[in-house]
């Protein structure tokens, strides 16, 4: 098998170079310029020369430790309680800003919890790359699987022979064509806080008692409704895909379980769903790549905000790396993406390996 | 044919016409493009110049402002810097410490009487001059102030703190407004730290320590940095103002409609403010204690470091800076000329013009953003705090982490050659 590959297949090789040259040019030979730049201090414009400084990037983004606050006492040594009952504790940066404890400067509450009288607060060194971490694994979570499953459910109902299928193929199909960016800035509109569209239809719906919600404006909903609005522009790519994949299937397969008696569920669980193995694989591995890159929705909808709730991996990259002018931390967060990426994905090929 | 022999015969006649006039081009990048009546007050400036002496001819390539600084930078990693660069105020220190502009080599003497916001100075160095200035104003009714039974305030007697945080309540106790005050924070990038680091400063903070640069600490989270914090969470949390979630389009247009009582905005949006509102006034800056202020330095012209011909490109800036064009930019634009003589010539700054407490504002209450090169980072690590603490952030560790990502920038250009 090798020898064929590699030895007398010079035409298929000439064919193969210019797709592999492009990948190597701008995919390729960046990355290693990405892991090469994120171990030096390399800024977008700067007369200063660069310097190599090892793994401190790193460091300054993935530093975390966890401290125990003690409660105030009063003089009686019970912990101090304001008027809602809560037990009163002393500021963090009491501690973080403090020059007894030179190893958690600059560093910042992420969350915390309470263990018996004292809370327990985990600090980290960089918060918003977190809560970015945090929210782009929330992403995928969520958009991989309820992507893939709308998009099945999707080209099941549009592989059939009815007369005008092809509209709804269009329809379905029409929001990748348009731009993420047209498609965010008109989800902006949608989302509304005072008189958007979906606050109308909401208070429609239920004569009036639906309270209008600023959607992208509230910590506990933008993330929500970036998910909501990227499903619903991206689900028509992958319904193609499985259409595709449906399409392969032999119409035999179906003859031959309807003449077994077979149900349509039964149809489904052993003809159509075997059949669809490849695909699942692909759509599966392909949402979860794009999910990872999450961005353009964030830049134009909420610029990762409010309180951070919406920021993402590559939103973070594109920020540190161009705004604020340091490439170096950009191409660190871009090297830790890249690794997550590339182990998930290792995983999900081991988990649908054939077997 | 006959077409073709035309069009040779053009061709030919403009080889001709650029060979005989043998003026070196000098390239000129403007950041207004969409903008019609500020791209043909600069057309007319450059064709004037282009007339009034035979050494160069300018070529004006014009950006959307909003890629603008974008396109620069780009530029200048890939070497392609045009001649004439046209640079925002504060972001022009960066440009010169990173070696994308040199200094202008134009005489003092020629810009004396120009409003102070207008020069751009960088390690006691001319680098750039802009020909307006622009100012913010709380915007409001003569009516508004009449019913709620509020005193005008001046420049020589500001409303002060209180009087301010009472005029906001008595505005919204009215009932007529959606909101008391509007602070455009639909308007995200630099219009925060433009608008708003005023209100800091005024407070008695700042976004960074002016007297050494090297640091925040002490600055942007001192006492008087939270009080401004909290008193700027309340805004927001009373319902006073809208918050980071406000459309765009009710920044442009809801204090014209009547749905705010004020709104503090730029010059810039006066003209349509007066087109729409017959009493529209336009008052200074309340003092919050430390004086009353405003943002300096708008968009101004510099020369670019690989210019071959600074020579010809200070010959435009100095053309540029007659009261004539000052005047003109200000017709079009609402922005306020930089000198009293253009200021006479416009409509809207002339003595008894619609605009005129614009010139003093700017003359008297404008305190440009830090000097420095690391100011384009702080402004966007003001910008984020800003935010956070309108969407409800602790105040004291929203600025403290600001502080610190100010400071590890900083340190991390090596104290950004101050």
């Amino acid at each position: 098998m090798a020898s064929k590959l590699t030895q007398s297949n010079g035409a298929g090789w000439a064919f193969a170079l210019p797709g592999f040259g492009l990948i190597a040019i701008f995919i390729v030979l960046p990355f290693f310029f990405a892991f090469a730049l994120s171990l030096t201090n390399q800024r977008l414009i700067s007369p200063n020369p660069t310097e190599f400084v090892g793994f401190e990037n790193y460091r300054d983004l993935m530093g975390l430790a966890v401290i125990t606050l003690e409660p105030e006492r009063d003089a009686d040594g019970n912990a101090i309680r304001d008027e809602d009952g809560e037990i009163a504790y002393p500021r963090v940066r009491t501690i973080t800003r403090s020059d007894d404890f030179p190893e958690y400067r600059g560093m910042r509450e992420w969350f915390r919890w309470q263990s018996g009288e004292n809370a327990r607060v985990v600090i980290a060194a960089d918060v918003v790359f977190m809560k970015a971490l945090r929210n782009t694994l929330l992403f995928v979570l969520v958009v991989a699987p309820v992507q893939a499953t709308i998009a099945l459910g999707l080209a099941l109902l549009i592989n059939q022979k009815i007369r005008g299928i092809n509209i709804f193929r269009t329809i379905y199909f029409m929001p990748v064509v348009v731009s993420i960016v047209v498609v965010s800035l008109l989800w902006r509109f949608i989302y509304d806080g005072s008189d958007g569209l979906l606050n109308n239809i909401l208070a429609g719906l239920t004569f009036g008692l639906f309270e209008p919600r600023d959607w992208l404006g509230e910590t506990s909903t933008a993330l929500g409704a970036i998910m909501a609005m990227s499903v619903w522009q991206g689900v028509g790519f992958h319904m193609v895909i499985w259409l595709s994949g449906l399409q392969t299937i032999s119409p035999t397969l179906y003859e031959a379980a309807e003449i077994e008696g077979a149900n349509k569920r039964q149809i489904f669980r052993y003809v159509t769903w075997p059949g669809l193995r490849n695909t699942a694989v692909l759509v599966l591995i392909v949402i979860t790549m794009q999910a990872f890159a999450l961005f353009a929705q964030v830049d134009v909808m909420t610029q990762g905000g409010p309180l951070d709730s919406t920021q993402s991996l590559v939103f973070q990259t594109v920020d540190r790396g161009y705004r604020k002018q340091d490439i170096s931390g950009g191409s660190v967060i871009s090297v830790v993406l890249f690794l997550i990426v590339l182990c998930i994905s290792l995983l999900q090929r081991w988990l649908t390996r054939d077997r | 044919m006959r077409h073709a022999t035309l069009a040779g015969l053009l061709l030919a006649g403009t080889a001709l016409g650029t060979a005989a006039a043998a003026q070196t081009e000098v390239s000129l990048w403007y950041h207004g493009a969409g903008n019609r009546g500020e791209a043909e007050t600069l057309d007319r400036i450059v064709t004037d110049f282009n007339a009034a002496q035979g050494d160069w001819t300018i070529v004006v390539e014009s950006f959307p402002q909003a890629s603008y600084n974008d396109s620069v930078v780009a530029a200048a990693l890939a070497g392609n810097l045009p001649c004439v660069i046209d640079v925002d105020g504060p972001v022009m220190p960066n440009w010169a410490w990173s070696g994308y502009m040199q200094p202008l080599p134009i005489d003092e003497a020629r810009i004396a009487d120009f409003l102070p916001g207008t020069k751009g100075y960088w390690d006691g160095q001319l680098y750039s001059i802009g020909l307006w200035d622009a100012a913010v104003a709380l915007v409001t009714r003569e009516s508004t102030l009449e019913t709620l039974g509020l005193r005008r305030p001046t420049l020589d007697a500001p409303w002060t703190g209180e009087e301010f945080m009472a005029a906001l309540e008595a505005a919204q106790a009215s009932g007529e407004y959606d909101y008391a005050l509007d602070l455009g924070m639909a308007w995200t990038g630099e219009w925060y730290p433009y608008a708003f680091s005023p209100l800091l400063q005024s407070f008695g903070g700042d976004i960074v320590d002016r007297s050494s640069y090297q640091t925040a600490e002490g600055a942007l989270n001192s006492d008087a940095a939270i009080e401004f914090g909290e008193w700027w969470q309340s805004l927001f949390a009373d319902g006073l103002a809208p918050g980071t979630s406000q459309d765009p389009a009710d920044r442009d247009s809801g204090f014209n409609e009547g749905r705010y009582a004020f709104a503090w905005n730029g010059n810039w949006a006066a003209t349509a403010t007066l087109a729409a509102v017959e009493d529209a006034v336009f008052l200074p800056a309340p003092d919050f204690g430390n004086g009353n202020i405003i943002g300096a330095a708008s968009w101004q012209f510099g020369v670019s470091a690989t210019c071959a011909h600074p020579e010809g490109a200070a010959a435009f800036i100095e053309f540029a800076l007659n009261d004539e064009y000052l005047a003109a930019f200000s017709d079009t634009t609402g922005l306020i000329p930089a000198t009293p003589s253009a200021a006479a010539l416009t409509e809207n700054y002339r003595e008894g013009g619609a605009l005129e407490v614009f010139f003093e504002l700017s003359n008297q209450q404008a305190l440009v953003r830090p000097v420095s090169p690391g100011y384009v980072v702080a402004a966007k690590v003001f910008e984020k705090a800003l935010s956070d603490i309108a969407n409800g952030a602790d105040v004291a560790d929203a600025l403290d982490a600001a502080v610190d990502e100010i400071d590890s920038d900083i340190e991390r250009n090596g104290g950004y050659g101050h």
